[in-house]
């Protein structure tokens, strides 16, 4: 019951159209990446498909990084996280909480996006299921290392949002190489080790963001 | 169990300074504490101290019975209309708050951010009586509040204790409740 009252409230606040702001803006800006692309490197079809998979997964991770910097930081300013130690509700669960309500709010959009988006750059069919298969593995790693990097971001009064757009992409490395990898061997393996930090990111975020969370409190 | 916050020796330092230090503490049911002092003495630290919210840089505070804080966050979400932020809350600990009382029965759908300082500390009240806990800890209660809210202050947390419950009250304005008790934090200076 208190898990369902948190999750609604972050829904309300992440959702596209939610009244915190929440927004589409991630996923247009990904269809915008893979509708820029074809003009960049010109209508040849068979460079497009050869690399248009990995541009999707590009766009992706920086889809990603946008919705990072009122993750966190403003209910910590609101002291809520104050009154949720009171009540006994520790920030791990908050943060574990966020972590699925931040996936809810990109990870479907961006799936349905991959579709129109892999017309824009032209892959086929096969190409495409993999890359549907690798963002569905991927995205709740990205969305784990976006609520690790806002809850160490949190005390910062400025340059929140670059900082935290520069320190998820070299974090987002490994997802980026298994899953844009899966697309070349056409292989399970890609996926299956995608899927495998994934889980392993998702495991340590509340950790994570909960110890950083108490640490800022104490400075 | 009987509500009671016992502070012993405590010191509490804030990066390189020392704010005060030997200071204990004790409350039990009905009781009602004033810390006063000027500004920078840790009257705010203190309050996150008993809270739990700070750990404190010598000596140890106990706790039994729910906490209630009031600080100048009023941990709202700014968005939503004032009915919706308080029903949060409302849903975490299933009480209800007095919105007639506190003179919020009309503000119930105006967005948080419309409110004005005073407003939003009546709102937080609202919260902490929602909440039903024994130990009240509230961090300049009175900010922003026109002499009725004062007045209205001093009543609800005079209500709280004959109720059974406590309260700290941290504080440099005049707070009016019989048998008050009155801490100075100048006297635990370091």
């Amino acid at each position: 019951m208190t898990l369902w009252t948190l999750l609604k409230r972050d829904l309300a606040t992440l959702l596209p159209g939610g009244r915190g702001g929440g927004s589409l803006l991630p996923v247009l800006f990904f269809l915008a990446v893979a509708m820029l692309y074809p003009f960049a490197v010109g209508p040849n079809p068979t460079l497009l498909a050869a690399s248009g998979g990995g541009v999707l997964w590009v766009g992706a991770l920086l889809a990603a990084i946008l919705p990072l910097e009122r993750l966190l930081a403003a209910d910590v300013e609101r002291g809520m996280f104050d009154q949720w130690a009171l009540r006994g509700l520790s920030e791990e669960l908050v943060v574990a909480v966020r972590l699925l309500a931040h996936w809810l709010s990109f990870g479907p959009f961006l799936l349905l996006a991959a579709l129109p988006a892999s017309a824009l750059v032209g892959i086929d069919g096969e190409t495409l299921r993999i890359v549907e298969l690798g963002l569905l593995a991927g995205t709740p790693g990205l969305a784990a290392i976006g609520v690790i990097i806002a809850s160490v971001t949190v005390g910062l009064k400025s340059g929140g949002a670059a900082l935290s757009g520069l320190l998820m992409v070299p974090l987002a490395v490994p997802l980026l190489i298994f899953g844009a990898g899966s697309l070349s061997t056409g292989g399970e393996g890609g996926l299956a080790l995608t899927a495998a930090i994934s889980l392993v990111l998702v495991a340590i975020a509340p950790f994570a963001g909960g110890a950083a969370i108490r640490a800022a409190r104490e400075g | 169990m009987e509500p009671r916050l016992t502070a012993t020796d405590l010191a509490c330092r804030r990066g390189e300074r020392l704010l005060f230090a030997r200071l204990s503490l004790e409350l039990s049911s009905g009781q009602a504490l004033q810390v006063a002092g000027p500004n920078g003495m840790g009257k705010s630290s203190l309050i996150r101290l008993l809270a739990g919210l700070l750990r404190p840089f010598a000596g140890s505070v106990e706790r039994s019975g729910q906490l209630a804080l009031v600080d100048e966050r009023p941990a709202l979400d700014e968005h939503q209309p004032l009915g919706a932020a308080l029903a949060f809350w409302g849903a975490l600990d299933k009480g209800a708050a007095p919105l007639e009382r506190l003179g919020l029965a009309t503000l119930i759908d105006v967005p948080v951010r419309y409110l004005s300082t005073g407003q939003r500390k009546r709102a937080a009240l609202a919260r902490l009586i929602g909440q039903d806990a024994p130990i009240w800890l509230l961090d300049e209660p009175l900010n922003g509040l026109d002499t009725h809210g004062v007045a209205l202050v001093e009543a609800l947390v005079g209500e709280h204790c004959v109720g059974g419950g406590m309260a700290v009250i941290a504080s440099h304005q005049p707070f009016t409740l019989p048998g008050l008790q009155r801490l100075d934090l100048a006297d635990y200076a370091a």
